[in-house]
């Protein structure tokens, strides 16, 4: 699961990359939703994958047995995932802006007349 | 320390006001002005706080670190913070009479004071994560003051700002991510505590070259600077002030704080790549310098150029370069705001800070040209003023520690900032011109560069004392020991 998480992660960066070195703005701002995506599963599994153990204490018992999964990756992610959520949101704002204004969406023409 | 949390809820608070009583332009310029005071004396107390009693922490909630988010006040953070209340008040003051009506509708005083929010949380915050959030929180405000502009040549700026800082904070998010995987905790004394007995090579390496690029990006070392020039001569004075002023020192305080809680004793390839990276920067930034035409882009490569300064004392990780980086950083947030708010009085007199329309401006201002001259020499390095000063603490620290070739490029550097500056006074202030003044200098801003003036003035009156306490922040933060005994109690 890791392996395939890993893989995931290495192509959302690929593509994230390849994206951002385009000239168009709305190919960047894809990339840019990509790369940080990409960082969000890096993040899920570099915290460690356990499946079907979740950190709650049964009932009855009275503490966890390991191995539960961790918590803590979870909620960064969704931390990331809001934040980058907003970015993504602005981002888009300010190419329509760019586009409004420029009549271009060429970064190499954004700014100067051609 | 309850009142660690002070310099945080301030301005939130003050923005918060602002937002009750929208288009109220005159109004939240008071609150501004009010707001950035009360966060200078949160900062003051604070210092003086952990100036008397060491090492300030604050569990919020009361959860017990590792496990709540922490704020921490060493002397480092404190100064800083210092120096954020002092940045904080000349630009709000300087608002009164430098933005512009449309900026002003659209949120610019909340802004600022979000902003110093980010600011301020990044500098007190001892959680990795956290760190991340305030980092966030404060480009977020700054993308939205770049980005309220009209024209393409300063959209482009924008959209140029926004990319390169989404993906700095992707990979500072991705090093995060690896740093978790391997100590099971973002706390940063948790991590520095745990560090030493996972740490191998091959993760040193890789943290470090993802961290080193997040922050350099922000910080604006080379090759990572060039988003730097192109965007920060774009927005009005106050918003360039700020910032030239603070954003990039952030940049430098998260290099500061990762390199002497984690890659102490790393492999040296670490510190020769950040020594490259800042020497590379001097000299680069100092050489663009010279051939640029504009005030706010000469500003920006020497800002570019300097930050080399403070990070290849980092990299020498002796207390007396490390002393003399902080001595330099905090020189440099208050001369480079105020050369930024400098700027905007040109442009309210020559509309235009090309230096082929100004000059001549000391016969038709002495007065203001007087003032600029502290500021602009200070950043040339003039003795007795605080940028010679704080060269000279850095020069002492690389030879101190061996470094002879990087105080020689220091030196050499030194040199192409005076070079650098004289020729900006000289063709700004003292070549005749044909060019008349359209405008006065505006009362705010000259106010807002007197303040941050006599600042620089009293940072290099009191220059012993002060290199004295950055001495002892130097080594408060190479002893990492103590950050983590008072961050983490009885645990460690």
């Amino acid at each position: 699961m890791e392996v395939l998480l890993a893989v995931a992660s290495g192509v959302l960066y690929m593509s994230g990359v390849y994206l951002m070195l385009r000239r168009r703005l709305a190919q960047l701002i894809i990339g840019l939703g990509l790369l940080s995506n990409g960082t969000n599963l890096l993040i899920f599994a570099a915290g460690g994958l356990t499946r079907a153990q979740p950190p709650v204490v049964p009932p009855g018992a009275d503490q966890l047995v390991p191995p539960y999964a961790d918590p803590v990756p979870q909620a960064l992610v969704l931390t990331a995932i809001v934040i980058g959520f907003g970015l993504l949101a602005f981002s888009l704002v300010l190419a329509h802006r760019v586009h409004a204004t420029a009549g271009t969406d060429d970064v190499d023409h954004v700014g100067r007349e051609r | 320390m309850k009142l660690l949390v002070l310099p945080i809820l301030v301005p939130m608070s003050a923005a918060a006001i602002m937002l009750l009583a929208p288009r109220r332009q005159a109004l939240h310029r008071w609150i501004g002005v009010a707001g950035a005071f009360a966060l200078l004396a949160s900062a003051i107390v604070v210092f003086d706080g952990v100036e008397r009693n060491g090492i300030q922490v604050l569990q919020i909630s009361g959860w017990q670190a590792p496990f709540g988010i922490t704020l921490v006040a060493d002397l480092l953070a404190a100064l800083l913070l210092v120096a954020v209340g002092i940045v904080g008040v000349a630009v709000t003051a300087a608002a009164f009479g430098g933005v512009d009506p449309r900026r002003e509708t659209f949120g610019y005083h909340p802004l600022i004071q979000i902003l110093l929010m980010g600011v301020s949380g990044a500098f007190l915050t001892g959680d990795f994560f956290n760190l991340y959030v305030w980092f966030e929180v404060m480009l977020v405000a700054s993308f939205v003051l770049m980005a309220l502009h009209r024209n393409r040549a300063q959209l482009e700026a924008a959209y140029k700002y926004v990319t390169i800082n989404l993906i700095a904070s992707s990979i500072f998010l991705t090093a995060l991510g690896l740093l978790y995987g391997v100590t099971g905790t973002l706390n940063m004394a948790d991590v520095a505590r745990v560090w030493p007995a996972v740490r191998s090579t091959g993760m040193d390496v890789v943290l470090a070259v993802l961290f080193v690029i997040a922050f350099s990006i922000k910080a604006g070392l080379f090759p990572l600077f060039f988003w730097l020039p192109a965007s920060y001569h774009t927005p009005p004075a106050p918003v360039g002030a700020v910032f030239a002023g603070l954003l990039t020192k952030v940049g430098v305080y998260a290099l500061i704080r990762i390199f002497t809680l984690l890659f102490q004793g790393g492999p040296a390839a670490l510190s020769t790549m950040l020594l490259v990276m800042s020497a590379a920067t001097m000299v680069i930034g100092l050489i663009a310098a010279l051939r640029e035409h504009d005030f706010r882009r000469i500003l920006s490569f020497n800002l570019v150029g300097h930050i080399g300064y403070t990070t290849a004392s980092l990299a020498l990780m002796t207390p007396a370069a490390l002393s003399g980086a902080v001595f330099y950083v905090l020189h440099h947030i208050v001369v480079i705001t105020n050369l930024f708010l400098v700027s905007g009085v040109l442009l309210r007199l020559r509309r235009s800070t090309d230096l082929r329309k100004l000059g001549g401006l000391y016969r038709g201002q002495p007065a203001f040209s007087f003032l600029a001259m502290v500021p602009i020499f200070s950043l040339a390095g003039v003795p007795p003023l605080s940028g010679f000063l704080g060269k000279l603490a850095i020069l002492e620290g690389t030879f101190d520690a061996g470094a002879f070739w990087l105080g020689g490029l220091v030196l050499f550097v030194g040199l192409l900032t005076l070079l650098s500056m004289g020729r900006m006074w000289a063709e700004a202030f003292w070549q005749p011109s044909a060019e008349s003044d359209r405008g006065t200098p505006g009362r705010p801003l000259v106010l807002a560069i007197s303040g941050l003036s006599l600042v620089t003035l009293a940072i290099s009156a009191v220059a012993g004392p002060l290199l004295t306490i950055t001495l002892r922040a130097a080594r408060q933060l190479i002893q990492k020991d103590d950050y983590i005994r008072a961050v983490l109690g009885s645990i460690s």
